[in-house]
């Protein structure tokens, strides 16, 4: 089972797995209402946090999420490039695999570094997020959120919307829903589309009202404005105009349609300040399941005995 | 004088069309005799039974390193990967430090690789100054000094302007420009071919329309100008058409196409490996057959690999990050004979386009088993398998794809100029 040896994207899981994950996310997310949020589980094992790129929601998460389940967590901010800093992003991984971690969690802006860096490290690698490509632990977190408030993901309509082409929570939730039996569709600006998006089996729309049409799940995703405007949409105002989401054009959707963003939300651009704040908006349920999400990741990759997943 | 006789082999020589089982005379570095029961008569005789034996391996796009990046590679250790290889004659871009745009570092070249090099070495100039694109070289000063051609290579020329007066200028010596097609804009950071794969990657894509752009540009300036193009390393279906329509308006203008352009497509990248990072990327199924078809049918002229060395520190990077290229000598019969096994070339037509075509773009010698040619022969096993071991080559550096892989093909031996300066069991022998 992939799970013993990390998790570096969504794609690589089996739909076993992801519910194996999504069921072990829901009994931990009880450990969160305790007075005393510690479990002994992870006592004694070492987690890195290897971020070369800074994301404190995420490292934050994963953290207490460690802490709860009595791990020691240490963080480790590196130079985001190999190249300003003269030495090899595996020199570094390499490095820190030699003080014998349990796990390393790793952020990078470069998609594949994960990937890379698992392929010479003795320790299981979660993969936080690379590039474009997948944060899978996003999309976890993201479906236990949504079959919290569903009961189900089979047969659902989940409609994304913003920069998909370089989005990374959009590849990963793709692949996930998918899999779950999700009809996924995503829309966005044709210059932030991806290529050959039908080869991740997903129907691609331009307009808003279309893609809401029939939806029960509305995720908008985090326009990156310094670098983006100008360049993939002309403007933030005209962004917000024909993509941004708020209560009037959420009646396009299913009436009991939730709304969920990965954060931090451009408010006003990708939603209003009404929908980012209240129901049906769902995104701090979003944030607490993530602690329980990556609670239970890291149980299934670090924290059963050794010979359970030997067996595997 | 040294005299070798090949005994045995299937002789392939494209210039005389000859495919027959005889031997190979090589003496006083000419090509003695071709012919059956040639006798020894002091000569050291190669036993080439169930061989090939053809002119000595061309390759018209390589990268040296020398001068100014020899930690990559110099001319002595890429000349022994090339006669390892099965190359006796190379040409190597003028991408080195400094940059090859003045004729003493022509000159350079040349001595260099005269005393290091067991394989013939060409060097190509650059077509403006420092690859900077704007003020064109003394290409009348460099072609006397021996660059065989102009080329910016990797640094596409993207003033159309400046490109114009380049291949108008050319005409003063009657030499190729070299052309790396790629429109950089259109480009952008792109680093895999744009389509599926860069979407599964979440790579930035480049597109094949950046090559297809230029390419379509520089043969519309090569129509006005009456000047020679060769464009280097095609790798898109729609730049290999393109090629074809020129040609059969009678556009002067050759092309080239690598092994691996041929072999691998852009799924290789998909486990994010940075030795299938190439400029231009690999492309998509489709483009791979385009370039076969073309190569089969003589639209694209010749194989040449790109032979582009980076250290093993400069690829274990971010794929974003690592520097675009391969290895190419020493695995290139044993990928491009896939088209041989698939029956898309015959044996005689591979070595045309290993060789003999090269011939007739840049001034090199070789391509010929005629008596009284230049004493260049390769000696090859079409069926032996070994695994290749980068580690274990001749290069100074490591990066290749098929590190660690089953290869069916082998050089068994290369003759330059008369002297046997590979043999496999033996390796390099000279200098």
């Amino acid at each position: 089972m992939l799970l013993g040896k990390g998790l570096l994207g969504i794609e690589d899981l089996e739909r076993s797995e992801i519910e194996l994950i999504l069921e072990t996310a829901q009994r931990m997310t009880e450990i969160g209402t305790r007075d005393v949020k510690k479990v002994p589980t992870l006592r004694g094992r070492t987690l890195i946090n290897l971020f070369f790129e800074p994301s404190t929601r995420t490292q934050t998460s994963f953290e207490i999420a460690g802490k709860r389940l009595a791990a020691d967590v240490v963080n480790f901010s590196a130079s985001s490039s190999s190249l300003s800093k003269k030495e090899s992003i595996l020199d570094t991984a390499k490095t820190l695999d030699a003080m014998d971690p349990d796990c390393v969690v790793i952020r990078h802006k470069v998609a594949g570094v994960p990937k890379r860096i698992a392929d010479v490290l003795n320790a299981p690698v979660i993969n936080a997020g690379d590039g474009a490509h997948e944060h899978p632990t996003q999309a976890l977190l993201d479906m236990l959120t949504v079959f919290q408030q569903k009961d189900r993901l089979d047969g659902l309509t989940v409609a994304i919307i913003g920069d998909i082409a370089h989005s990374r929570v959009a590849r990963s939730n793709i692949y996930g829903f998918s899999k779950m039996g999700a009809e996924v569709r995503v829309a966005g600006p044709p210059t932030m589309l991806p290529p050959a998006i039908e080869v991740l089996g997903v129907k691609a729309y331009t307009s808003l009202r279309e893609v809401l049409d029939g939806a029960d799940v509305v995720m908008a995703l985090r326009i990156q404005n310094e670098r983006l405007e100008g360049a993939c949409f002309p403007s933030v105002r005209e962004y917000a105009a024909t993509f941004g989401i708020d209560r009037a054009k959420l009646r396009y959707a299913k009436d009991d349609a939730i709304v969920m963003h990965p954060g931090p939300v451009n408010r006003g651009v990708e939603l209003s300040h009404d929908l980012a704040d209240h129901r049906p908006s769902v995104i701090l349920d979003q944030v607490r399941n993530g602690v329980a999400l990556r609670m239970a990741l890291l149980y299934l990759v670090v924290g059963r005995p050794q010979t359970l997943r030997a067996q595997e | 004088m040294a005299r070798l006789l090949i005994r045995g082999g299937r002789v392939l020589d494209p210039a005389s069309e000859m495919d027959e089982i005889t031997d190979v005379l090589v003496e006083d570095g000419k090509i003695a005799a071709v012919g059956q029961g040639l006798e020894a008569r002091g000569a050291e005789v190669l036993d080439a039974e169930g061989c090939w034996v053809a002119p000595g391996f061309i390759d018209l796009h390589t990268h040296l390193r020398e001068p100014g990046q020899e930690y990559k590679e110099d001319l002595g250790s890429g000349g022994r990967a090339a006669v390892a290889g099965g190359f006796t004659s190379i040409v190597c871009m003028a991408n080195t430090a400094p940059v090859n745009d003045d004729p003493s570092v022509t000159e350079y070249i040349l001595n260099r690789a005269r005393s290091d090099s067991p394989a013939r070495v060409f060097p190509i100039a650059a077509a403006t100054m420092g690859l900077a694109g704007e003020v064109m070289t003394e290409m009348a000063a460099l072609h006397e000094a021996g660059a065989v051609a102009f080329s910016d290579d990797g640094k596409t020329i993207s003033d159309a302007g400046v490109m114009r007066r380049v291949l108008e200028y050319s005409k003063l010596v009657g030499v190729p420009v070299v052309v790396h097609a790629e429109d950089c804009a259109l480009r952008a950071d792109g680093v895999v071919n744009e389509g599926p794969v860069s979407t599964r990657l979440g790579l930035p894509g480049n597109p094949c329309l950046a090559e297809d752009i230029l390419v379509a540009r520089d043969l519309m300036l090569t129509e006005l100008t009456g000047a020679r193009l060769h464009v280097a390393h095609i790798s898109s279906a729609g730049a290999v058409d393109l090629v074809r329509r020129a040609r059969e308006r009678g556009l002067s203008v050759t092309a080239e196409v690598t092994p691996h352009h041929l072999a691998l497509t852009d799924e290789a990248t998909l486990g994010y490996d940075t030795n299938t990072k190439m400029a231009p990327p690999l492309r998509s199924a489709s483009d791979v057959a385009a370039c076969r078809k073309a190569l089969a049918e003589g639209v694209i002229d010749v194989i040449a690999t790109d032979h582009a060395p980076h250290a093993v520190h400069e690829k274990e990077v971010e794929f974003t990050e690592a520097p675009p290229g391969i290895l190419g000598f020493e695995t290139a019969y044993p990928v491009v004979m896939d088209m041989v096994r698939a029956d898309e070339l015959s044996p005689l037509e591979l070595m045309r386009r290993m060789s003999t075509n090269s011939t007739r773009i840049m001034d090199v010698p070789g391509g010929s088993l005629a008596v009284g040619s230049a004493g260049d022969v390769v000696v090859l096993d079409p069926t032996r398998q070994w695994t290749y071991d980068p580690a274990k080559g001749y290069s100074k550096s490591r990066n290749s794809p098929w590190a660690g892989q089953e290869m069916t093909g082998r050089v068994v031996a290369t003759v330059v100029e008369g002297r046997l300066v590979y043999h496999c069991d033996r390796g390099v022998l000279i200098p």
